[in-house]
């Protein structure tokens, strides 16, 4: 792995002379497009977003604009339906992640085994992942949660129950869905841990009379626990922004009842074009996301370390 | 087999010697066979939804639409009939242009970007390689009103070029991630003689870099290219009747209200099919793309 870095301390290691300033953009040359065309397309929105925040604007009245200080900042947090909003996108997140994760290590410790039509199972697993978001919603929205005609309500049938899902249980049919797509992120994760096992340490261990519980209490799940950091993370960052689900299957009602702060910023926005609350409410959720994804970012760069 | 040969003096500390193989047998099959079925059971359960939608597409309504429902049946291609001819191809080439292009781009510009930060050192890479990966934690909602609004000014709302430059940032730090762990896993040996060759910057990429990372690169497009194709938000929000793209046209059955099962179905399996055989295609390097490159 460290031969990999020498290229370019090789380079430079002989000469420590100051690079010339030619140089230093030859080298940084290849890497300005695509910075700048990133830098043009996330962050001068964002700073944008920040600005709005600090103005009274509303698109619907081209009068309005001005500095209002903290003022939307205030109308936000203040609102109830705002802070409905974050109650529901924890539960919906923490719902969502903990049910995925929970069912991709179990499926990845089962896929870890050999057996018989493993790569199919494994094909099969991942398709919920790839089947587009907003497909998907509609799919279970209409065949699988539909009162009378819903796959779900056939199958507990026998038990005589029948389940408005989507409207007796809004919250939980939007979790559903959302574990159904990503625990095969889940498992794809945690398996390409569990397979970067050493298999040396895992035979030792059964050398040595470790019976298979030991073994993952002591080898496999301290090796998993990176990993699972990371599936974690990724699928916090990637849940938090859930859209598609709410907007194609309960258009985040009944009533406020499966309102997350994405459809909520959508429709300060777009529906009552109340640009400046809008723009404070996504200040807020980018705050809030910067805390997860500074954990995220740790992880990942303790992976990188190893790598480099 | 390994496996008996390990058990044996185990069983040979047994008392009744002679009925120890049926049960040892009934034990190495048993359980690995169980969870191997169990496997199975799982899997083709998270599939089922998907296979539902499928079969569903080639139903009538009728028959979409029933309490028990309905297994067997008369497939028909009716509903992709139906479909397609409702303007559904209008939607489906904007989706194609958007994805296509913009995965594309992203190629183009971070093989540079990611050759910068892997195999030629410079100052702060660190820094460039992980502000990639922030953009990519910045939620989109923090970002689209500007976006709208400056599409708006520009009078570039609902165009699918618009589309294709949201969709290439979007997927930029994908693509570095994934492009640089190709690159600092390219054999020393090579590049070396390549240099000693005399090969210039350009020529060195050209002819002994691309061509050693071109399954890296082809796996790289088919990620960009499924997120690009599945993306709902930007779409539903920058785009009105011209330019919108496939997950925007589903949008329109939301009201269906049960009515369409088998036309919604049809489309639906019109507008995932794409991607499903891309990530089934690129399933082997599907972890590497979502973990950006952190997981090979």
């Amino acid at each position: 792995m460290t031969a990999q870095t020498t290229p370019g301390t090789a380079r430079g290691a002989p000469a420590p002379r100051e690079l010339t300033r030619g140089e230093r953009w030859g080298r940084r040359g290849p890497l300005l497009p695509g910075l700048l065309f990133v830098i043009a397309l996330t962050q001068i929105p964002f700073l944008f977003t920040v600005y709005y925040s600090f103005q009274d604007s509303n698109l619907l009245r081209p009068e309005s604009g001005g500095f209002s200080g903290l003022a939307n900042y205030g109308a936000v947090l203040g609102d109830p339906l705002f802070r409905n909003a974050v109650v529901n996108t924890v539960l919906l997140t923490a719902g969502a992640v903990l049910l995925s994760l929970v069912l991709g290590l179990g499926l990845a410790l089962l896929l870890d085994r050999a057996f018989l039509g493993r790569g199919v199972v494994r094909t099969l697993m991942i398709t919920p992942f790839l089947v587009m978001p907003v497909a998907a919603a509609l799919l279970w929205k209409t065949s699988m949660y539909h009162p009378v005609y819903g796959l779900l309500n056939w199958v507990i049938s026998p038990f005589g129950v029948r389940v408005d899902w989507v409207n007796d249980f809004p919250l939980l049919s939007i979790i559903l869905v959302l574990a159904w797509q990503w625990t095969p992120f889940m498992m794809l994760i945690l398996l390409a841990g569990l397979q970067s096992q050493p298999p040396e340490v895992l035979e030792a261990a059964r050398v040595d009379g470790a019976g298979p519980l030991e073994t993952f209490r002591s080898i496999t799940f301290p090796h998993l626990r990176r990993f699972l950091e990371l599936a974690l993370l990724l699928g916090t960052i990637y849940i938090v922004q859930t859209f598609d689900a709410i907007y194609m299957i309960t258009q985040g009602g009944p009533g406020q009842a499966t309102t997350n702060l994405p459809y909520f910023i959508y429709l300060q926005a777009f529906r009552a074009f109340e640009v400046g609350e809008a723009a404070a409410a996504g200040v807020v959720v980018v705050a809030a996301t910067l805390v997860i994804a500074m954990f995220a970012l740790r992880v990942v760069s303790s992976l990188f370390e190893e790598e480099s | 087999m390994t496996d008996v040969g390990a058990r044996r003096p185990d069983h040979g500390q047994e008392p009744v010697r002679p009925r120890a193989p049926r049960p040892r047998r009934r034990r190495r099959i048993g359980p690995g066979f169980g969870l191997g079925l169990l496997a199975w059971v799982v899997g083709v359960l998270f599939f089922f939804p998907v296979l539902w939608m499928f079969l569903t597409g080639f139903k009538q309504e009728s028959q979409a639409s029933t309490d028990p429902p309905t297994f067997w049946f008369e497939p028909t291609l009716d509903q992709y009939a139906a479909v397609l001819g409702r303007d559904f191809v209008p939607y489906l080439l904007n989706s194609l242009q958007a994805s296509v292009l913009s995965t594309a781009l992203a190629i183009v510009l971070a093989v540079p970007a990611a050759y910068a930060l892997s195999l030629v050192r410079i100052p702060k890479w660190r820094d460039s390689l992980f502000f990639f990966l922030s953009t990519k934690l910045l939620p989109p909602v923090a970002m689209i009103l500007p976006l709208y609004v400056i599409a708006r000014n520009l009078g570039a709302l609902d165009d699918v070029r618009t589309l294709t430059l949201v969709y290439t940032a979007m997927n930029m730090p994908i693509a570095v991630w994934m492009i640089r762990s190709f690159l600092v896993e390219l054999p020393e040996e090579v590049l070396e003689a390549a240099r000693m060759d005399g090969a210039g910057r350009i020529r060195e990429m050209r002819s002994v870099i691309l061509p050693m990372i071109a399954p890296g690169l082809a796996a790289t497009a088919l990620i960009c290219f499924i997120f690009a194709w599945n993306e709902f938000f930007f779409a539903v929000n920058l785009t009105a009747s011209q330019a919108a793209t496939v997950p925007v046209f589903l949008v329109g059955f939301i009201s269906g209200e049960g009515l369409f099962w088998a036309r919604l179905s049809a489309a639906s399996t019109m507008a995932a099919l794409p991607v499903i055989i891309a990530g089934w295609a690129a399933q082997r390097w599907l972890v590497r793309g979502l973990s950006l490159g952190a997981i090979k």
